[in-house]
């Protein structure tokens, strides 16, 4: 029997060694004379143990990580092919406690199929969303959508269907489905995951939303610093076309729907929805005031539904399994999963698909295991560049798009970030203002102004200057940045800004530094 | 004169990359990134091509191509390191890490080694965040560095 060797070639496998580990394996392979296939995958996301070789065997797949060039032969002098113990075993791959806790439905093929292999995905259910979708009515669909409680995942919250809904309703000879793949927001990498590990999710999602709504042309509009996501999402777009799940016929239907891969060029804003269609039409990437809605005027001035990418892969499950099995999942108004990112100072960091309702500390404490450091937590930023930081003692603050308003803070993307007791919040809100200051588009004065001077009050009060004063002053500069700017850039600088001197005042309490007298 | 080219033999190679865009919705992006992919900046000559053939005014296409990070007005070095400045990078020490790689270079963000090997660009998240410090040496990513890992491997590259 040949055997079966999976290793992923998502890029967070890649930066730890995994194209080196697959190369030696390739070797050792043959100068052993070993029949054994290597099938390149997505990453599970249990990031800590990349590069993660798992093989198939009688009882299912066996894990081993995280595996350097220099343990492959003693991986095979040890049998890892017949699934036999090393130091590096994790035992049944399915039975790892971190990926065992969790509900995959978004992300249940990511790490388990080939990304490129058709076959593959349909052998594990994949396109049976779509096919349930052509046998339905536009309006049928987005009622499946609406009822399943689904909402935008890229941050905002906004319910897909009613959002599908306006599109659908809309006039207009062309209507266009854009997936804001723009995934900026540090610690966030689930969008990455998705199109590198199962990119036909996205695509099935992007179809089926194109039938709900009429629309026939589709762009996904990704990041250049995702050479990877890129390759592999417009590799895959091909094959659907060849397949005719995309095309003039989807799936044999009367509906018609294509799509393409566009690429941003290192501009953060352009993940907000309306910068991001100015910048696919060609333009600078600017915000542009609202109304008119982009689903009534979007690109080119045409009804267009702007999806995340997660909320566009979870859309071929719902239509698969319904409405009411993806509701049952989650609490309050926040139904179903989310693919929850653990990432900076993590024990065990990667991609932990849950339903709504997990405390932030059971997320960092138990499942992540605390620091990578070993030292204590100090804060953990949840939601990217623009979200709070939480200190410990909200750690109970369950995963809820309302709980974490309620405290004053927001999921976004769900990248959670941690910090040990070495981190300078003071250093933190600086750097919130200046990636502001960098990444402002320019339009609206709060934010293009605004964050340049919120550098230099922090600044001023890390050197201990009049420092009452100046938190006044930097209170005052994040409400005028909160209430008066066009997007979320600017209007969600103060929450990391606010957090950290909400929460840990200490750090900026700062000795006046004696300056040298003129 | 500029990157060794004629600005006629510049024209006329901006101009078949524009052709070979005719057929896309929204253009500019696509054009100017296969300019830079070309020629490893958007020089000036070929801003007053696109805007030609594009029926654009100059002006449009300068503000485009000023607006984003990644359009260079000069061809960067052999290579282009990326080193992330954001919050989970930071959080495991990528301030320290990126003071070390400027000095190890000796060159500042945006800037070019004497030799020409190495442009040094900052970046705000490179979705690595799983596996930080990481940088992304021209298209290959890098996880878990110190900053002895980061001179090994722009000791390796040629």
């Amino acid at each position: 029997m040949s055997h079966k060797i999976y290793l992923p070639r998502d890029a967070a496998a890649l930066s730890v060694g995994a194209e080196k580990v697959a190369a030696t394996i390739a070797a050792e392979l043959a100068s052993r004379g070993i029949d054994a296939q290597i099938i390149r995958t997505g990453s599970r996301g249990l990031h800590w143990l990349e590069p993660m070789v798992e093989v198939k065997t009688a009882k299912g797949r066996v894990a081993y990580g995280p595996v350097t060039v220099k343990d492959v032969p003693g991986l095979f002098e040890a049998g890892f092919l017949e699934g036999d113990d090393h130091p590096l075993a994790q035992g049944l791959t399915k039975e790892i406690p971190f990926l065992k806790g969790q509900t995959r439905l978004t992300f249940a093929r990511c790490g388990v199929t080939d990304p490129l292999s058709l076959e593959d995905y349909r052998k594990y259910e994949g396109l049976k969303g779509l096919e349930k979708a052509v046998a339905m009515t536009a309006e049928e669909i987005v009622t499946e959508v609406t009822d399943s409680g689904l909402r935008g995942r890229g941050g905002a919250g906004f319910p897909t269907g009613i959002k599908w809904n306006t599109v659908r309703q809309a006039q207009g000879t062309q209507k266009y489905i854009v997936c804001n793949a723009d995934e900026g927001d540090s610690g966030t990498f689930a969008d990455r995951m998705i199109m590198e590990g199962d990119p036909f999710v996205l695509i099935e999602g992007m179809a089926i939303a194109g039938l709900a709504t009429g629309a026939t042309r589709g762009y996904i509009y990704t990041r250049s610093e995702y050479p990877h996501a890129i390759a592999t999402m417009r590799a895959a777009i091909g094959i659907a076309r060849k397949a005719g799940v995309l095309g003039a016929s989807v799936l044999g239907s009367t509906h018609a729907f294509d799509m393409e891969v566009r690429v941003g060029a290192g501009a953060y804003v352009c993940g907000e929805e309306t910068s991001l269609l100015n910048s696919l039409e060609g333009k600078r990437g600017l915000v542009r005031a609202k109304p008119p809605l982009p689903a009534l005027e979007g690109l080119f001035g045409r009804p267009t539904v702007v999806n995340n990418v997660l909320s566009l892969a979870t859309v071929p499950v719902i239509l698969d399994r319904g409405a009411g099995f993806y509701r049952d999942f989650g609490v309050g108004r926040s139904h179903g999963t989310m693919p929850i990112q653990l990432a900076g100072n993590i024990k065990y960091p990667g991609l932990y698909e849950t339903p709504f309702g997990i405390t932030l500390g059971e997320l960092v404490n138990e499942i992540g295991g605390g620091t990578r450091s070993g030292r204590p937590v100090k804060a953990v930023q949840v939601g990217g560049p623009l979200g709070a930081y939480f200190p410990v003692d909200l750690f109970d603050t369950p995963f809820d798009y309302e709980a974490f308003a309620a405290r004053d803070g927001l999921i976004g993307h769900a990248g959670v970030v941690v910090f040990d007791d070495t981190a300078d919040m003071l250093e933190q809100a600086r750097f919130a203002m200046e990636f502001c200051a960098i990444e402002s588009c320019g339009k609206c004065t709060p934010c293009r102004i605004g964050s340049t001077r919120g550098v230099e009050v922090v600044d001023k009060l890390a050197k201990g200057d009049r420092p009452d004063e100046q938190i006044a002053l930097l209170t005052s500069l994040c409400d005028t940045m909160k209430f008066g700017s066009l997007c979320a850039l600017g209007g969600f600088t103060p929450y990391p800004v606010m957090s950290a001197l909400t929460h840990f005042p200490e750090d900026f309490n700062r000795k006046p530094i004696a300056e040298a007298a003129e | 004169m500029a990157l060794g080219l004629s600005d006629e033999e510049l024209a006329e190679r901006v101009g078949r990359i524009v052709g070979m865009h005719s057929d896309l919705e929204g253009p500019l992006l696509p054009i100017l990134h296969a300019v830079e992919q070309e020629f490893g900046c958007v020089p000036e000559i070929a801003i007053r091509e696109i805007a030609d053939r594009l029926n654009l005014s100059r002006a449009e296409v300068h503000g485009v191509r000023t607006f984003y990070h990644d359009f260079r007005g000069e061809p960067a070095g052999r290579h282009t390191l990326k080193v992330c400045r954001a919050e989970a990078c930071q959080s495991v020490g990528a301030a320290d890490l990126a003071d070390g790689i400027r000095a190890a270079l000796g060159i500042d963000w945006h800037e070019t080694t004497p030799d020409g090997k190495v442009t040094l660009e900052p970046v705000y998240c490179l979705g690595l965040c799983s596996c930080a410090p990481a940088v992304l040496l021209d298209d290959a990513p890098y996880g878990r560095l110190d900053l002895d890992a980061v001179r090994d491997l722009v000791a390796e590259a040629s």
